[in-house]
């Protein structure tokens, strides 16, 4: 199979962390945990240091949603569109077992009253956007896939929204609204009722349903509207008696809403991004946490009520505490609905940069999945109305060393744009970067492209910044210095030439490697110039078609200019001979050079569907062709260098090993190609534990501390070689060893030798010997400590299911042993260097 | 329909007075209203919440306070000071008795009607008992310092509860004692305000029911003296409080005009634990709610706008039926202008002066729709305005318009009026021969030779009127088998023939005036009339009923006509039955024998008795489709109802001549530009 050995797309990342509510762990004065369905995955953050602890995946799709087992609050039930249901050891990121359903599943919910079966959300068969509740009782079976066939219709004509199904105060009643009704499902007494909303017509807005939630302790519903107003429904257990009060404070639709663990609060929120505290459940006594950023999509309150967090609708969790005050929030990749900037990497984060809050630029972390930082460009006030033009970011470029950053920004006038370029430079101090110079309307009109000279040696002398415009002419700006005495910095930009060419648009413009050519297209033609005289060379031309991308090829290839047009062309000119060396008839969307060797990807759009090819200038043929890489049109595309290179078996991809491709398609999804599978690929981040992070300051775990100082500092004292070796050596394997549950753990004969041996420091100094002693006593203390408290647990889950746990193990041992294997390994590359 | 030239009268500046108390009586179904200027009106729940008695205001007579007490009795207290009884017969004042607490401010019965506690400025409550023929004081429960503005009685009678400014208190009814004092801003941070208990409610359950000016509905349980529950409603006060006979509902009204109903709920399904709910708002009055009463199917409320809501609760109501509309009135339910169609005058009557206009009119003529220029203006000719405290009950001008009578509870005057040219002169006619007053209603004949004045116990006094400017008793009708009620509507035909009198038991007797004596009995229908009038050339009597019901009587035949029988039939149209306000005025076409006009507040109808009666399938109100229409299928679609609605609210209508109507307008915005303002709110978006 191809598939198996060859590349596969995987969705990166930056997946919206929006599908389900989010559930907090059982616990979380402890070690709290926060758990969140983030696209395919279930993520898994740590509530004290905000940290991604763990990516749980085995899903084929869109993961719906999550929900601890009511039974055992250490594992996690979740749905998703695939099908399945699957239950997760969280703690470990186990998947305990797999119950495949069948249908599409959209919600899941999960009741302590029920022993054995959960409900879900699952399209009604042969009818369009028809969705019934169905309760689907899981199988007890040996295996670790399991079908889940016996299902039972509960409700029908429920909303595919998992907002708007809730269930009552123990699992008594079930309600659920779709548009102007509300249906209320009695489990005991098998009665239904129905209330409609219709008939209590307001003048302002329609009265639709939006979300629905349940009192936990008495016989209450509260009920969001699209015209902002929250119902509280209660005697609903008779048909006609029943009645709502009303709170009124959002201007718009009431996106989510959640009880308090007792049920004395009410939290709500809107896109008005503004979480709403009502007190009592009356209208009167409100708080309110403003300024929260972006439209509340999802609100959930921890178990133990010390905390709520909020799912914003720009990737972000805002975890906030009881008493309404804002504590940690986990910022994801922000989609905004049109990346005008394109996918640029920081050099100096390798951070992706693009569009982010509107005005903003994020800088978006691809390890750690997290935005690094908003950098507002616009700093004017946005105002959240539709149909106002405000002034967005269109244009990014960094200098070759991140030292410089260029915007632009344009308002979208009726007449003609209002456009700035402000130039940025990166104070170290402070360690972001600072407006330097501002230029208004730097072109007539709207401005296509932008680049930087891209010289390594002689960086701030010859730093040229070159900007294309529909004006018909391009500039370049240069830095000066500043005569003014008062001015605050010492250089400024201002504009060195004013090119152009047959009063032809600018569309493009690129520097060759070494800097000393720019090509600039115009419409059909391109032109390269002389960077230093900036002298028209020559142009090229390839007949009726407009240019969409070019590029200068690399290293070895610099001899060549890439360009592709709008009528499906794409060409290569060599620059020594002036021609054209060789063309292909694809329809070129994406044309990105790898800037760390001489691939070159192109993305085509053929037939709904893109492909992939990467190709090197100097040779016609391609080296890597991927047909049908997504359905989706795709947008943006970005090499990101990889911190060290990847080493990979065969040569077909061997242009992945320096750099990382990712691409942006037109529904925002961030990708990438990845030669790994898909456990190779989780494993490093469940690897790490962060039980120890997020332990509670204990006497002991201060001593421990202490010592722990203590031995750094000796480290430090014994040289630079014992430094970069210890934590290395000793960390991974003893934290492995003490963290891993014990009821995964082997034999401890079997650990033993291997425990000793990754102890074992090769000829070192002895006083390193003996540090490292006293901390195999303290840990092996902790070890009893721990295995105290963890035969609690391991009991309670041998109740459950002792034969899957028999079979996890070999697995896992397998495992584990391997993994020693190589770090053993590797301990030996390292004493090999040291020769 | 036909064309008309029509008056359209906006100068009639009449603004009703806001709504004080009600009183609300499950037994007879009916509603006892105070207004701020001291009249009293009673509804009746019963016939469409028709306005089934008023007795007229009184300067010196504020109302407070209101309850029935011992079956049907109403009384009533205010600052005045003195505690009255109301006949409800007479529909006058028949006892009162000084309180002597200083102004009284609140006052309640308990639960058998035997007492009367009130609350007095002083800061005493004051037990009476209710005797056969009035009340006697019974005894002085313990006074303390502060007034006392609002009490109410613990349904076993043996407590009451006084609500005072920052506390309330429990007293025991037998010993007078004060069982209980409760501070009811105790619980308030830096008060600098103090907080007034506007309304309190004593349930069976020992809870005490409080609202304050702090905008909260309090539950306090006495004995202990501590808050249950406490549900701030509103940012400004709270006025007034009323609790449902079963204790599982409360309504409560705010100054800035919402009404909130609280209800007892159930916690969970089948526990016994319940709680009280704010539940539903109601936002209908734009200034203080004063008032409200709790019937058992609906809410009552009452503002400073002079509005009365009845809001029907849905889940209380058993079928659908007139009751489950929200009703709202703002005008009275009779006719306070009368009309002198010859001399193109209207008599306005206020509550404490007549004024006297002459018609605008004009020299030209337009079309459908158009709006003709007035070539001489409305002239205001006259104000009479009435001597003393006493309210005018009832007020007529002769069709000749030379003739004014009026009448408040105790005088009875009538002014001869004479034009010459542009002047007017009024002279009141010496020598009124003493009648038994008040008059209810008055009456001049078509030759406006005599007048008709409609008087207690179902009679009516017969007055002539010689030309040269003198009045003379000639005759009083009784009707034979006697009434207590008075006589509250009269009708006189044409030809100076016929009388006919309706009394508050409903019963239309009609008398012979030539032979001045009793000619028959209208067959009694179970409803009150609103209006009534006998037709110029058939002497038919058509018979206006609160449950919207038409009748044609004919006189000289003393029966239904066949076209009554028709209607009574086929019944009348869906829509018809369900309009909101009564008729309170029949006019004739003297062109057209077969029409008949009559109006409500909300529209005008000629009713075309020639013409076929609508089915409920057809549509009532098609004079605007009718338009559209060919004048074929026009002919097909007609039927009998001609409604207009262009005039709104309409207080009165009536025609001068064949072609020539008059339309007496009062827009509601031009009575709330006389109200004060609102409580400032600040609104969404503004």
């Amino acid at each position: 199979m191809v598939a198996a050995a060859g590349l596969r797309v995987v969705r990166c990342g930056g997946s919206s962390l929006h599908g389900a509510r989010a559930v907090f762990s059982a616990d979380c004065k402890q070690v709290g945990y926060l758990l969140c369905a983030s696209g395919d995955f279930v993520k898994m953050y740590s509530v004290a240091t905000e940290e991604t602890l763990r990516l749980m995946g085995g899903h084929g799709d869109l993961v719906t949603g999550i929900q601890l087992n009511p039974h055992n609050h250490m594992q996690l039930y979740s749905s998703s569109l695939d099908g399945t249901i699957k239950l997760w050891d969280f703690m470990d990121g186990i998947p305990i077992k797999t119950f495949t359903v069948g249908s599409k599943l959209l919600a899941l919910y999960a009741l302590a009253g029920s022993e054995d079966s959960v409900f879900v959300v699952t399209p009604k068969s042969g009818e369009q956007d028809a969705f019934q509740l169905v309760s689907v009782k899981l199988p007890k079976g040996a295996g670790q896939d399991l079908e889940a066939r016996e299902l039972s219709v509960v409700l029908d004509g429920v909303d595919a929204s998992p907002k708007s199904t809730a269930f009552g105060r123990e699992g008594e009643y079930v309600a659920s609204v779709k548009e102007v009704n509300l249906q209320v499902y009695f489990f005991k007494q098998k009665q239904l009722n129905r209330f409609a909303v219709g008939g209590m017509k307001t003048k302002s807005g329609n009265s639709h349903f939006t979300c629905i939630a349940c009192h936990p302790t008495e016989d209450c519903i509260a009920t969001g509207h699209a015209d902002g107003k929250i119902r509280l429904w209660r005697n609903f257990h008779h048909k006609k008696e029943y009645t709502f009060s009303t709170l009124h404070w959002h201007h718009d639709s009431v996106m989510d809403l959640a009880f308090s663990v007792e049920g004395s609060n009410l939290l709500s929120g809107g896109v008005e991004s503004v979480l709403v505290l009502w007190h009592n459940v009356s209208e009167r006594q409100k708080d309110f946490l403003p300024r929260l950023g972006s439209a509340i999509e999802y609100i959930s309150v921890s178990p133990d009520g010390a905390l709520s967090c909020t799912l914003h609708k720009d990737n972000r969790i805002t975890i906030i505490n009881s008493n309404l005050r804002f504590s940690k929030s986990i910022q994801g990749l922000i989609k905004s609905t049109d990346v005008k900037t394109g996918l640029v990497v920081d050099p100096r984060t390798k951070a992706l940069v693009l569009n982010g809050e509107p005005g903003h630029l994020q800088f978006y972390s691809l390890q750690s999945d997290q935005q690094l930082f908003s950098l507002d460009i616009v700093q004017r006030q946005y105002i959240h109305q539709a149909g106002l033009n405000q002034t967005d970011l269109v244009k990014i470029a960094f200098s070759p060393q991140g030292k410089w950053l260029a915007t632009v920004e344009e308002r979208e006038e009726a007449a003609d744009p209002e456009l700035q370029l402000k130039l940025w430079f990166y104070d170290e101090e402070t360690q972001s970067f600072k407006l330097n110079t501002r230029i208004n309307m730097p072109h007539e009109d709207h401005i296509t492209d932008m680049c930087f000279r891209d010289m390594d040696e002689l960086e701030d002398d010859s730093l040229v910044l070159v900007t294309t415009g529909r004006d018909c002419v391009f500039k370049v700006w240069v830095m000066v210095e500043d005569t003014d005495p008062e001015a605050q910095q010492s250089v400024s930009w201002s504009c060195d030439f004013v090119g152009s060419y047959h009063s032809y648009q600018a569309t493009n413009c690129c520097f060759s490697e070494d800097g000393s050519l720019l090509a600039v297209s115009f419409e059909e033609t391109v032109t390269v110039w002389d960077s230093v005289t900036w002298d028209l060379k020559c142009t090229f031309c390839y007949p009726t078609g407009k240019l969409r991308n070019i590029c200068f090829g690399r290293l070895t290839c610099s001899k060549y200019l890439i360009g592709a047009t709008d009528n499906g062309f794409l060409c290569c000119w060599n620059l020594l001979s002036c021609a054209l060396e060789w063309s292909a008839h694809l329809n070129i969307l994406v044309l990105q050079p790898d800037p760390l060797s001489e691939y070159i990807a192109a993305i085509s759009w053929l037939s709904k569907e893109s492909s992939l090819f990467v190709f090197k200038p100097n040779e016609q043929w391609p080296i890597y062709i991927q047909r049908n890489l997504c359905k989706e049109k795709i947008q943006l595309a970005a090499f990101v260098p990889r911190d060290e290179p990847e080493v990979t078996g065969t040569e077909k991809y061997l242009w992945l090993r320096r750099s990382q491709l990712f691409f942006l398609t037109d529904t925002q999804e961030l990708m990438t190609l990845s030669t790994k599978s898909l456990e190779e690929r989780l494993t490093p981040s469940s690897k790490q534990l962060a039980v120890e992070e997020s332990l509670p300051v204990t006497p002991f775990s201060l001593l421990l501390g202490k010592h722990r100082q203590q031995q750094s500092r000796e480290d430090t004292d014994l040289g630079k070689r014992v430094v970069g070796n210890k934590p290395e050596q000793d960390s991974p394997a003893v934290k492995e060893l003490l963290h891993t549950p014990a009821h995964v753990l082997p034999s401890a004969s079997f650990l033993c030798p291997i425990f000793i041996n990754s102890l074992l420091i090769s000829k070192e100094n002895k006083s390193v010997e003996e540090v490292a002693d006293e901390v195999e006593m303290q840990s092996e203390n902790t070890e009893e400590d721990s295995d105290e408290e963890r035969d609690v647990t391991e009991m309670e889950q041998d109740g459950t299911n002792p034969m899957e746990l028999l079979g996890e193990m070999t697995c896992k041992l397998s495992k584990s042993q391997e993994r020693e294997l190589r770090k053993i390994r590797k301990m030996d590359y390292s004493w090999l260097s040291a020769f | 329909m036909g064309e008309f030239e029509v008056h359209r009268v906006r100068f009639f500046g009449l603004v009703p007075a806001g709504v004080r108390c009600l009183a609300w009586q499950p037994r007879g179904n009916r509603l006892a209203l105070a207004r701020t200027d001291g009249a009293v009106e009673i509804y009746n729940f019963a016939a469409n919440y028709f306005m089934e008695k008023v007795i007229p205001g009184h300067d010196a007579r504020s109302v407070e306070a209101l309850c029935w007490a011992s079956g049907e009795r109403l009384f009533g207290a205010g600052l005045g000071g003195t505690i009255t009884e109301y006949d409800l017969a007479r529909l006058c004042v028949s006892s009162s008795l000084d309180g002597g607490g200083g102004p009284i401010w609140s006052m309640a019965a308990n639960s058998s009607g035997t007492q009367l506690a009130i609350g007095c400025e002083d800061g005493s409550v004051k037990l009476f008992q209710v005797i056969p023929g009035g009340i006697q004081f019974e005894r002085n429960l313990d006074r303390r310092k502060g007034r006392i503005l609002c009490l109410s009685w613990h349904p076993s009678d043996t407590h009451i509860a006084a609500g005072s400014i920052d506390i309330l208190r429990v007293l025991d009814v037998t010993s007078g004692q004060t069982l209980q004092r409760i501070m009811v801003n105790y619980h308030v941070q830096k008060v600098t305000r103090e907080c007034v208990v506007w309304s309190i409610a004593f349930l069976s359950s020992g809870t005490v029911v409080t609202a304050d000016s702090f905008g909260r509905v309090q539950f306090w349980d006495w004995e202990r003296g501590t808050l249950v529950e406490s549900h701030t409603v509103s940012t400004s006060a709270v006025l007034s409080l009323a609790v449902s006979e079963e204790e599982d509902s409360i309504v409560v009204g705010t100054s800035t005009g919402a009404t909130y109903q609280l209800q007892l709920l159930p916690v969970k399904m089948g526990s016994l634990e319940k709680r009280w709910v704010r539940t539903k708002p109601f936002q209908y009055h734009t200034h203080d709610v004063r008032a409200v009463a709790h019937s058992s199917t609906a809410l009552i409320s009452g503002g400073l706008d002079a509005q009365l809501v009845i809001r029907p609760l849905m889940e209380k109501v058993q079928k659908k039926g007139y009751d489950v509309v929200l009703r709202k009135f703002t005008f009275p339910h009779r006719r306070l202008i009368s009309c002198a169609r010859k001399a193109r005058l209207l008599l306005f009557q206020f509550s404490q002066h007549l004024e006297l206009w002459r018609l605008g009119s004009t020299d030209e003529t337009g079309k459908d729709g158009q709006v003709l220029p007035v070539c001489r203006l409305p002239e205001h000719l006259v104000q009479l305005k009435s001597k003393g405290p006493e309210h005018i009950y009832c007020s007529c001008i002769s069709p000749c318009g030379s003739w004014v009578a009026y009448s408040t509870a105790s005088r009875f005057h009538l002014y001869r009026v004479r034009y010459e040219g542009d002047g007017v002169s009024i002279k009141k006619v010496p020598k009124v021969p003493k009648l038994l007053l008040p008059a209810y209603q008055l009456q001049f004949s078509a030759d406006s030779g005599s007048l008709f004045v409609a008087s207690a116990r179902g009679s009516v006094h017969v007055l002539q009127l010689p030309e040269p400017g003198g009045c003379k008793h000639l005759h009083t009708f009784r009707p034979p088998s006697g009434s207590p009620e008075a006589v509250y509507l009269l009708a006189v035909s044409g030809d100076g023939h016929w009388l006919a009198a309706v009394g508050g038991d409903w019963a239309i007797h009609i008398y012979n005036l030539k032979c001045l004596k009793h000619h028959c009995v209208v067959p009694t229908y179970s409803c009150a009339v609103t209006a009534l009038a006998i037709h110029p050339l058939t002497n038919n009597l058509v018979i206006a009923y609160s449950d919207q019901q038409l009748f044609e009587f004919s006189i000289p035949e003393k029966q239904y006509t066949a076209w009554s029988r028709a209607v009574q039939n086929c019944g009348l149209h869906q829509a018809w039955l369900e309009r909101d306000t009564p008729i309170t005025h029949i006019a004739f076409n003297p062109k057209n024998p077969s029409h008949i006009l009559l109006h409500d507040v909300y529209m005008f109808c000629l009713l075309d008795k020639s013409l076929p009666l609508p089915d409920n399938s057809a549509l009532l109100m098609n004079q605007g489709a009718l338009k559209q229409l060919p004048e074929t299928v026009r002919r097909r679609q007609l039927h009998a109802f001609k409604i207009c609605k262009k005039f709104q609210p309409l207080l009165f209508a009536d025609m001068l001549d064949e072609s020539c109507l008059v339309m007496v307008e009062r827009p509601i915005m031009d009575i709330k530009t006389q109200l004060p303002p609102p409580i400032q709110q600040k609104k969404f978006g503004t």
